[in-house]
């Protein structure tokens, strides 16, 4: 698990600094170099390496000893090794006091260097381990989790930051896939409420009357089967967070009791007479254009307005395509520590698939991608064999399967185009779709559907 | 057709020089031949450490660089290090053409043992398969019997094996600086 760490060499002198880190990158860590502590201190205000070497007496500016200062000052866990040409007794004391990790005299025997560079390294490789553990125990995110380098992504990342401490409601807009869950997560986790529950509700997993005694809670009695007083998730989420995906699938009278939520951060329980208040901040998310649904007539106005105070509308993997490297690289790592297996790099072949493919599932599905292919990779690369899976069929499909669409829009274009092709004949038109034909009536008047 | 060279400084060892030659090509497939000897380097001689800088025996190997090299091998009885190491037993260009080799700590003597030069061509069969498999881009390997493992001492070039492992043989034939040649 050697090949994400990096290693970071600083020295005025070029062979010194060019051969070490010729050396290192042997060893197969990604290795950068600085001309100077000025220049180290820059590059690590951008990122953190593993370990930085760094030369004791270097001219103008900061020495070996001050660099490392100002580095500790960025990242306190930053492991610096000083090398200097000669020993002195005071400048090891000094150096160690102020934080190095180790001091070595150069030259230094090769064996030495490797063992130090590995007892690091191993450290680190436990560190990492222990967090990825924690963060799946806990499934404590913040917006360091999210891996872009794309614009869109980074200016939603600023505002989540921005927003995160607010008790303003979020509506986060995006494809299935696409992170809202993840996002809705940072926002808790990086604001005040971090130390309260965030808690999780599909609306559209639920049918009405089961979603509506899932989010308020019902009291004894209120239903068969109630035999106890059970608390709703907004009450669950008191003090923090309550997120609440699909919302455009919720029905209207769901959308009513939620805006008087919103609205007065009160509700009854079913079945229930006594107000119950909370504090807690939505974050609602949906795959749908919630703007179209209300002018649709299909949602409500004053509750989308009530929503949409803030609005995070998350792009496509397709539109950050850049980020596809990273975020392989980030899954492979995760994953294969998860199954077990040796740290497996990807082929330029392999990611040039990646970056073609047009990904209708987004990140979601690159991830289950990279999960497929690490499972069943044999060897240490990942090739363009392991994604073979992900080649379009080489016979131009008869229709592309719609990924924008709810499942009653899908029937519904569905139905239409099987009436059409046999000719408006109920019987023969239920009997492809493996419906009866009562059942067909029902869905034609539904939908309004014509008979041609 | 593109070829690895060796170049010897001072007079090559033939024992020595025939078995690298002959592994090399064994281990890469590719037509493997050998440069006039050139003079001991002594312009990379630093007298305090009484050692040779490989990084500036391989900045003069660039200007030797023949035009039709895939890649060229120095190998020299002088004994190489870099600033930071008190030695190395050789250096090359990650993903670059150029790999030098000291036989130096690969002989017997060294140890204050009796020459053998098979020993020593072994040796120097390993660490040229370790120093050009890094200049197609392979780093070091963890099976520590691969020719791509890490070597800090002798007993560890000795327990490696002279062929790549099959992970690393694997890794070449994916390595872009592999694949960008075509195969002869």
């Amino acid at each position: 698990m050697k090949t994400h760490w990096q290693i970071m060499v600083v020295d005025d002198e070029e062979i010194m600094r060019e051969s070490l880190a010729a050396w290192l990158r042997e060893d197969g860590y990604h290795v950068e170099t600085a001309v100077s502590g000025r220049q180290a201190i820059e590059r690590a205000r951008r990122q953190n390496f593993a370990i930085y070497f760094i030369d004791l007496k270097m001219p103008g500016g900061y020495d070996g000893i001050e660099t490392m200062m100002e580095i500790k000052k960025l990242h306190p866990d930053a492991s610096v090794i000083i090398i200097t040409a000669y020993a002195t007794v005071d400048t090891a004391i000094t150096a160690m006091k102020e934080g190095a990790q180790e001091y070595i005299v150069k030259p230094c025997n090769p064996e030495e260097i490797s063992m130090l560079v590995s007892r690091i390294i191993k450290v680190k490789n436990l560190q990492r381990e222990n967090m990825i553990l924690r963060k799946k125990l806990t499934r404590n995110y913040s917006f360091r989790d999210i891996i872009s380098k794309n614009a869109r992504i980074l200016e939603i990342l600023d505002l989540v930051r921005e927003v995160a401490g607010l008790r303003s409601t979020v509506l986060i807009q995006g494809e299935s896939g696409t992170g809202k869950e993840l996002i809705a997560r940072a926002l808790h986790y990086s604001g005040d409420r971090a130390r309260k529950s965030f808690v999780c509700v599909s609306c559209a997993a639920l049918t009405e009357s089961l979603l509506e005694s899932e989010l308020f809670g019902y009291e004894k009695g209120s239903f068969t089967g109630a035999t106890a007083q059970k608390k709703g998730k907004f009450e669950l989420a008191d003090g923090g967070t309550i997120f609440l995906d699909e919302i455009g699938d919720i029905s209207s009278k769901l959308q009513m009791d939620l805006l008087r939520v919103l609205q007065e951060r009160k509700f009854y329980r079913v079945g229930g007479t006594e107000e119950v208040e909370v504090d807690v901040r939505v974050i609602a998310a949906t795959n749908l254009n919630l703007r179209k649904a209300v002018q649709e007539g299909k949602f409500r106005d004053d509750l989308f307005y009530r929503l949409n105070v803030i609005h995070i509308p998350l792009p496509p993997l397709r539109e950050r395509k850049e980020d596809i490297p990273l975020l392989v690289e980030g899954f492979i790592e995760r994953i294969a520590h998860e199954q077990g297996k040796e740290l497996r790099e990807i082929s330029e072949g392999a990611l040039e698939i990646l970056m073609n493919y047009d990904w209708p599932g987004n990140v979601r599905e690159l991830e289950n991608a990279v999960e497929r292919a690490v499972v069943t990779c044999k060897t240490p690369l990942l090739t363009e064999s392991n994604f073979s899976f992900l080649h379009q069929p080489a016979e131009p499909r008869e229709w592309a399967i719609p990924t924008h669409l709810t499942l009653e829009e899908a029937e519904k274009k569905i139905i239409q185009a099987t009436l059409q092709r046999l000719e408006g004949n109920i019987k023969e038109t239920a009997q492809v779709l493996g419906i009866d034909r009562s059942t067909l009536y029902e869905k034609i008047k539904k939908y309004n559907l014509s008979r041609p | 057709m593109k070829t690895i060279y060796l170049i010897p400084f001072g007079a090559a060892d033939e024992e020595i020089f025939a078995s690298v030659e002959l592994s090399l090509w064994h281990s890469f497939g590719w037509e493997v031949r050998r440069l006039p000897a050139l003079e001991e380097p002594g312009f990379a001689f630093e007298p305090q450490r009484r050692q040779y800088s490989s990084v500036l025996i391989l900045r003069m190997l660039q200007s030797v660089f023949p035009a039709d090299a895939l890649r060229l091998l120095g190998v020299t009885e002088g004994d190489l290090f870099i600033p930071m190491l008190s030695f190395v037993f050789g250096q090359a260009q990650l993903n670059g053409g150029l790999a030098l080799i000291s036989l130096a700590r690969l002989r017997q003597t060294f140890y204050g043992l009796a020459e053998n030069n098979a020993v020593t061509a072994a040796r120097a069969v390993k660490e040229a398969t370790h120093e050009i498999g890094h200049t197609f881009g392979l780093t070091h390997c963890l099976d520590a019997g691969c020719p791509m493992s890490l070597s800090n001492t002798i007993w560890q070039v000795d327990r490696k094996r002279e062929e790549l492992c099959p992970k690393c043989a694997f890794l070449l034939q994916e390595m872009p600086a592999w694949k960008s040649q075509s195969r002869p």
